[in-house]
Order: structure tokens, then C-alpha cells, then sequence
């Protein structure tokens, strides 16, 4: 294996807080523009606003993890 | 809600079952920038073929944990599980809490030392070191057949599922979702496969969850589901009745097992121990992740850490179909008996449960999510697929058969021209894919046929010192033409084919073929071991348990890891939870 690279962007942790993140910004916009453009079934619109918040936390979650304990690559080989 | 403006871009669109939006749009796309971010990024760091196909053996348990379950949680698995949860209610539960978590966890503790301890690149390679060329050679070609029948399955359905939702032609959605499949394999190998496996995961439970939070509150929670369940089933006295529907055993519903004692036995006997111990634990799409770990310790974590996530999905994917079947005109009137026109292949099935649930109940931007995931579900699984497949390809047969002796850039190559052959491969795969109605029985039916015996072999090769490499080979074939007998004169196992001499038919069957294709292989390996000539001594270390030095088996800085990081605790409360899930529902 090549001995030495540094995870960075490639930290599967960086990529899954900006995608959910990302997700979670589009769908609390969606929720603004949008407003109560949705249909009859148990605020549908509601569960955008909820569900985007959750995702931006949890997407945040991941690249505070990904920043406090960045991925050491490890040279010990078995 | 709906926007047009979806239909007048795509002029190929045709009648959708969901009014997707340029929110909706946005997500997706989204999705594949990354997908097909992580495939050039990962390109970079993909040197040698042990990285391409192994990941350079150097990815944290928990990313391979995640990456193990959601391999298996393809889209077929998310339609076939609400599809069972809409029509058999609870008892789908097995196919979790029976049918994966204590076969995985088997794997981790007893079986990984071996896979990841020998150093060897495959399963099947495993087979050639423990049995010689015989069993490695039927295992290498059953293998790399059934991971292209099921890849072209994962793409037939993901054409259709793309057809259904964005109003794409099928050809246009199976050729999409091809390219896209090949393009991130072939840059990134196994590491991009895995990452993606992981962000797909995310992506699910993001989609998954919303939808069966609002799919409760419009049935008024759990209580008022099993009402609602409880009052469909009296009104359709053909159908599985409410009890059956809202307790998971004995589910004779699922076996189609007339005696509530033989239905047990087939969930714990057939489904519990043969079928899932023999697709967890020989089925290197599964095990290849464990071994991109970077220790044996987080090798045999791998299964395990997975097995906590593979507890909770049945709640986002059982539950989910139980609601549509209540909740969801079209379903509740499959449901009832009727045939209703719609659906993702032209009249409604169970299969469409999830699909109508999406339409009811999710706004556009979280439709776009589920959307997003679906797709990732049914691309992820074809990865996994076509992903194993190029490795046993490379290795097990063109290195070790084909053209010996030549250097690692060469496999390097042979592995991503077979990535692309089998993607082809499975484009033609996906027509066949369309003559089976039930997805689940159909795949139960090659698990049965190809895994079955597999395990059988492996368990006693594996602690048994005097098992021989004829018996290998023999209790393999002898097994696998066993459970294709017991298809074959079952009812409808096999479609047309089957001619109905024994009285069973869906999971039943399939239970009943991997039992015999079990007993035979133990049958005929025990018979055929001790009139045939063993391996010699000292030739089975690391593959045979009695032969292998214990510290062989652990790793030794496993005991400095705190106790909530070490295998045998974490293994054993997750059996705690499926013991306590069973008393529960």
C-alpha cells in the first residue's frame, strides 16, 4: 500500500456532513420558499422544516467529528 | 405540489407515479456529484490491486460496519422488505432479527480469524487453499454467475423504479444508472464502492425515517395501525388474518406452512440457520468489506457493528409497507384481492408499497431525498455486486486459471475490463430479471442454490481436520443440484419450470430446498472424507481451527481496547436486543 496520505477531503466523515448538510440547507429552504404549497396529508411541509434541521445537525455532527479527530493513516502495516 | 417543468425537461418522460420538482431534481443530482466525487478522489489514492480490490486493507471498523450492512441493503431489499411488510405484516421481521443478525454475528466471532488471518483475497481463495482447485472452481464460477444474475437484477429494478418516478424510458434509466455504476467502480475501486456504500446508508435512513414518522401520524401511531390492520383483515378473510399480520411468529403467513410448530422450525431452521448463515458468512460481496479492514480486530467488528443498524431497519422498511398496506388506496386494494393498474411494471404489486407511500406523504425536497436514496439503495447493491465480482474474476479465476505469473498491473487492468464486461453483462441480465414476480423469492431461491451448501462446506472444513479436497467439491455440486431438485418439483419456485410434485411454494420452499442442499452437502463431505485421502499435516494452518496457534486467531491489541470496542462484548448485547425484540413483537 502507499505508505503515506493524508485523509482530508476523502474522510468519508467530511463527505457524508456535506452531503446531509447540504440536504438539510435545500430542504429549510424549500420549506421557506415553498411555504405551505403542499398538499392535505399531515403537514408535509412541517416535515421538511423538521427533517432539515435534523440533517443540517447531524451533517454538522460529522464535520465537527471529522475536524476534532482528523484520520491519522496509519504506517503499521501487518 | 406539482411543477411541469420536470416533464418539459425530460422529453423522454412519460405518465410518473410521483411529481418530482426542480427541488427534488436538485437533490438528486446532488447526490451523484458526490457519488462521482468520491470515485475521482479515490482514484488518486488507488496504487496496487490490493488497493483496488481490497482498499489497501486500511478502512476503520465502523466505516466497513456500515459499508457490510448496506451492501445487503440494496433497493431490492428495501422494496422486497416493505413489500413483505405490506403484505405479511410483522412476520417480515425474520428476514432481520432470524434471517441476518445472528448469522453475522457468528461471522465476527467465529468465522473472520480465518478469512482475514489466512490473508486471503476472496472467499472462493479461501475454498483453494482449504480444498484445492475442485471446490475452488465451482464456488469461483457459481459465484461470479450469481453475482451477475443479481446485478442485472438490482438494475432491472432500478430502471423500472427510475421510470416510475422520474418518467424515464427503461432503457435510457438502465443505461444511466450503468454508466454511473461503472464509472465510479472503475475509477475507485473497492474504496469507492465501500465510501459510497456508507454515504448511501446515510441517505436511506434520511429518506427512510420522515417518511415512516408521517406514515404513523396519519395512521394515528402503532395503535392505530394495528386497528386499521386488524379491521382490513376481517374485511378480507382470503388474506393472512390480523393476528398473523401484528405477531411475528409463528408466521405460518410467510412460510405458507400450514402447522404453527413446522413454520417455527422452517423460520429458525431454514430461514435462521441454513439460508442466512449461508449467505452472511460465505458471501464474499459481504466478508470483502471486513476484509478492507485494517485488523483483524476491526475484521471481525465488521459484521458485528453492522448487525446494531441491520436491527433497526426493519422498523424504516417493515413497518413503512405494513402502513401503505392501511394507509395507501392502491396497496390496500392488491391487498383485498384486486388488480389495479399503475405501478412500476404496468399493474400494482407490494413491490410499488413504498413508491405510493412516497407519493402520499412526502413533500418535494424530502421526496427528492427518498428519491436520491432509492437510486443510491439500487446502485450501491449492483456496486457490491459487480465490485465482488471483478475481485473473484481477477484472482480466482483468470490469475489462478487463465494467464498465471503476470505483473499486479496487469490483474489491475483485467479487474476494470471486468467490471465493464460484467456491467454489460448485466444490462442483458435485467431483461431476464422481468419474468419473476416476487424479487424475494427469486433471490432466496439462488441464495438456496449457491450458499446453502457453501456454509455446509465451510463449517466443516473449517473444524473438521480430516475433510478432503474431494469431499469439498463433491458436497458443493451434490448440494447445489439437491436444492435445484427440490425447486424444481416444488410449486412455482422455478416459474413454469417447477412441477408442483411437492406441495410448497414462496419462502416455504425455498426453506425447504436450502435445509436439503444443507444435509446433503454434510452428507455426502462426511461420507466422501472418510473413503478419500486428507490433506496432509501442517498443510492447514490458519484454515482449520484444531490446526491453527490460538494467538493466531486474535489480535493482540484487542485487549488494550476499552470493553465497548472489543468483539465479544459488542456481540453479545446485540443478541441481548434481538432476543428482547423477539419477546417484544
Amino acid at each position: 500500500m502507499a505508505e503515506k496520505h493524508t485523509a482530508g477531503l476523502f474522510d468519508i466523515r467530511t463527505v457524508i456532513g456535506a452531503l446531509l448538510g447540504l440536504y438539510g440547507v435545500i430542504l429549510l429552504i424549500t420549506r421557506l420558499v415553498a411555504g405551505d404549497a403542499g398538499g392535505e396529508n399531515s403537514d408535509p411541509e412541517n416535515a421538511n422544516l423538521w427533517m432539515g434541521l435534523v440533517l443540517l445537525v447531524v451533517g454538522l455532527a460529522f464535520l465537527f467529528w471529522a475536524r476534532v479527530r482528523p484520520v491519522v493513516v496509519e504506517e503499521d502495516e501487518e | 405540489m406539482s411543477s411541469h417543468l420536470a416533464s418539459s425537461v425530460l422529453p423522454l418522460a412519460t405518465d410518473t407515479i410521483i411529481d418530482a420538482n426542480l427541488v427534488d431534481y436538485l437533490v438528486v443530482a446532488l447526490y451523484f456529484v458526490f457519488v462521482l466525487g468520491i470515485g475521482i478522489v479515490a482514484r488518486r489514492q488507488v496504487s496496487d490491486s490490493v488497493d483496488f480490490f481490497l482498499s489497501g486493507r486500511s478502512l476503520p471498523a465502523w466505516v466497513t460496519g456500515l459499508a457490510f450492512v448496506s451492501a445487503n441493503l440494496g433497493a431490492v431489499e428495501i422494496m422486497g422488505m416493505s413489500a413483505n411488510g405490506a403484505q405479511f405484516g410483522l412476520p417480515a421481521v425474520h428476514y432481520f432479527w432470524i434471517g441476518a443478525i445472528p448469522a453475522m454475528l457468528f461471522l465476527g466471532v467465529v468465522m473472520m480469524p480465518f478469512y482475514y488471518g489466512s490473508k486471503v483475497r476472496s472467499v472462493p481463495e479461501f475454498m483453494l487453499r482449504r480444498f484445492g482447485p475442485g471446490a475452488h472452481l465451482v464456488n469461483s464460477i457459481s459465484f461470479a454467475v450469481a453475482q451477475l444474475l443479481i446485478a442485472g437484477i438490482n438494475l432491472y429494478l432500478l430502471g423500472t423504479i427510475i421510470q416510475a418516478m422520474l418518467g424515464w424510458q427503461l432503457w435510457v434509466a438502465l443505461l444511466v444508472a450503468a454508466v454511473i455504476v461503472l464509472s465510479y467502480i472503475t475509477l475507485g475501486g473497492l474504496s469507492a464502492a465501500i465510501y459510497n456504500e456508507v454515504l448511501q446508508f446515510f441517505v436511506i435512513v434520511a429518506a427512510l425515517t420522515p417518511l415512516t414518522i408521517l406514515g404513523l401520524q396519519k395512521v394515528g401511531g402503532w395503535s392505530g395501525l394495528k386497528d386499521q390492520i386488524t379491521q382490513a383483515a376481517s374485511s378480507n378473510p382470503d388474506g393472512p388474518t390480523a393476528a398473523e399480520q401484528l405477531n411475528s411468529w409463528p408466521g405460518t403467513a410467510l412460510t405458507g406452512f400450514g402447522s404453527d410448530f413446522w413454520s417455527v422450525v422452517g423460520i429458525v431452521l431454514g430461514l435462521g440457520f441454513v439460508l442466512s448463515f449461508g449467505y452472511w458468512t460465505t458471501n464474499f460481496v459481504e466478508v470483502q468489506r471486513a476484509m478492507a479492514t485494517n485488523s483483524i480486530s476491526s475484521a471481525r467488528k465488521t459484521p458485528i457493528i453492522g448487525a446494531y443498524p441491520k436491527i433497526l431497519i426493519p422498523f424504516i422498511t417493515i413497518i413503512p409497507g405494513m402502513i401503505a398496506a392501511v394507509a395507501v388506496n392502491e396497496i390496500a386494494q392488491v391487498k383485498a384481492g384486486e388488480a389495479v393498474s399503475g405501478g412500476a411494471e404496468g399493474s400494482v404489486s407490494y413491490n410499488d408499497a413504498l413508491l405510493y407511500l412516497m407519493r402520499d406523504l412526502l413533500p418535494n425536497g424530502l421526496l427528492g431525498v427518498a428519491i436520491a436514496g432509492l437510486l443510491a439503495a439500487f446502485m450501491a447493491g449492483m456496486a457490491a455486486n459487480v465490485s465482488a465480482f471483478n475481485t473473484v474474476f481477477s484472482f480466482d479465476l483468470w490469475e489462478r486459471y487463465v494467464v498465471k505469473d503476470k505483473p499486479d498491473g496487469y490483474y489491475l487492468r483485467v479487474g476494470r475490463v471486468a467490471t465493464l464486461a460484467a456491467t454489460i453483462i448485466a444490462i442483458g441480465t435485467a431483461g431476464f430479471a422481468a419474468n419473476f414476480s416476487n424479487i424475494m423469492d427469486y433471490l432466496q431461491t439462488l441464495f438456496g442454490f449457491f450458499n446453502a451448501p457453501l456454509f455446509a462446506t465451510f463449517i466443516l472444513g473449517m473444524f473438521w481436520k480430516r475433510m478432503t479436497a474431494t469431499a469439498g467439491w463433491v458436497g458443493l455440486v451434490a448440494g447445489t443440484l439437491s436444492a435445484v431438485l427440490v425447486a424444481f418439483l416444488s410449486e412455482g419456485t422455478l416459474g413454469g419450470l417447477s412441477i408442483g410434485v411437492l406441495p410448497l411454494s414462496g419462502q416455504g420452499a425455498s426453506f425447504v430446498a436450502a435445509g436439503t442442499a444443507f444435509a446433503v452437502d454434510i452428507v455426502l463431505s462426511v461420507a466422501v472424507s472418510l473413503v478419500t485421502e486428507p490433506k496432509p499435516e501442517g498443510s492447514l494452518r490458519g484454515l482449520v481451527y484444531s490446526e491453527t496457534p490460538r494467538e493466531e486467531l486474535v489480535d493482540p491489541k484487542e485487549k488494550t481496547l476499552p470493553w465497548y470496542q472489543r468483539t465479544i462484548p459488542l456481540a453479545s448485547i446485540a443478541l441481548v436486543i434481538v432476543v428482547a425484540l423477539n419477546f417484544a413483537f
